[in-house]
């Protein structure tokens, strides 16, 4: 009798907690994940894929979900940095599987060298490369965000990446660069 | 009253759940790292003790004991934190996405902090009635978290000290607990109860 008694008295326990909690999911229902959106916001949007995602918002899932912080190259450390404070998590150094030159850059085509294979227009993923089959291309340089995806697939190696000569236009205060000390 | 203010300062300070008890070392460990996480684990960890201590009172007043059912009060009182837990992991998902990714695993890990479990049964032990309890659990919490506070910030300076290589990482860490629990214990025969 007093084992029936027992069963019931932690059965409806369990059933009323469980209710309760049934109704809080309801209640406290969060329908997406706004940290995701956040993450995205603080991504370059180079669409580039260096970080072995589709993109920035597929990156952004992912390091929601626990994926290594240091894998946006075209962001750098800036990006790395503030990815770490908005996930409360050490600021780690860029993935040693990209070069650490962050320096702005953009694809070069060798025409001497194209065939017009099509190849790099297809890998772009801003449209930022001129031309149509056997005619030479071209990269419209103020479209090319320096992914550095079209340089693997040509057949013929006439792609290279170039350091941006710096001009008055895309110059930038490096503020940080200025050292600054404290005094007492 | 001055009974109920004496058992909150015997709790935080003198009776010190992780220092003194030695109950809850796992997220005392875990958590304090970073001071912001330390500080939002010690939010939901003073939700969670308070409420858990007050309604483990509850079910055992008023249901276990009247029925002579005494022997279930760990089983229901592991019932009660869980269900305590997940619905702060709820509202705190609700409420803050960036506190709730920051507490991570740690948040349902509250469930097994076994101080959170050792109020509700201290409190059956030391026979407190339903004001004490609230006031043992909050103290208990509150005790938690000053010292989780302070160890976390501790650590964070730590970061930047020239530790010798034998003691970097996890060692000095636990040398510095060490250190604290012995300083805690410069608390005893502040309050006699």
């Amino acid at each position: 009798m007093n084992i029936l008694l027992a069963i019931a008295v932690l059965g409806s326990i369990a059933a009323l907690f469980g209710a309760l909690l049934g109704f809080a999911s309801i209640r406290f229902k969060v329908d997406a994940d706004p940290i995701v959106e956040q993450l995205d916001a603080l991504l370059p949007q180079t669409q580039c894929g260096q970080c072995g995602y589709p993109g920035c918002k597929p990156y952004a899932q992912a390091v929601a979900d626990g994926e290594a912080i240091n894998k946006c190259a075209p962001g750098g450390e800036d990006t790395i940095k503030k990815i770490a404070d908005l996930m409360g998590v050490e600021v780690l150094p860029l993935d040693d599987n990209h070069e650490t030159d962050n320096r702005p850059k953009v694809a070069f085509i060798i025409e001497e060298d194209c065939i017009g294979c099509t190849k790099c227009i297809q890998a772009c993923p801003v449209d930022a490369i001129l031309g149509a089959a056997k005619q030479m291309h071209t990269i419209i340089i103020d479209e090319c965000t320096g992914c550095d995806l079209c340089v693997a697939p040509c057949p013929v190696d006439c792609i290279e990446m170039r350091v941006l000569p710096e001009t008055i236009q895309n110059w930038q205060w490096d503020l940080t660069n200025i050292p600054v000390k404290q005094l007492d | 009253m001055t009974d109920y203010l004496l058992l909150l300062i015997s709790t935080v300070l003198v009776n010190n759940f992780v220092l003194v008890q030695f109950l809850g070392l796992c997220p005392f460990m875990g958590v304090s790292s970073r001071t912001e996480t330390a500080i939002g684990m010690s939010f939901a960890t003073i939700f969670v003790m308070t409420l858990a201590s007050l309604l483990s009172y509850l079910v055992t007043t008023y249901l276990l004991v009247p029925l002579n059912l005494e022997y279930l009060t760990t089983m229901s009182f592991i019932l009660v934190i869980a269900v305590v837990v997940q619905f702060t992991e709820m509202v705190v998902h609700k409420t803050s996405a960036s506190l709730y990714r920051l507490l991570g695993i740690f948040l349902p890990l509250i469930t097994t902090n076994c101080a959170v479990l050792g109020v509700a049964l201290l409190n059956l032990r030391l026979q407190h009635n339903f004001f004490e309890s609230i006031i043992y659990g909050f103290g208990a919490s509150v005790g938690f978290s000053l010292v989780l506070v302070i160890f976390s910030a501790m650590r964070e300076k730590l970061t930047n000290a020239d530790v010798p290589t034998p003691f970097k990482g996890a060692a000095i860490a636990m040398i510095t607990a060490g250190l604290m629990s012995l300083a805690f214990m410069g608390f005893t025969g502040l309050v006699k109860l």
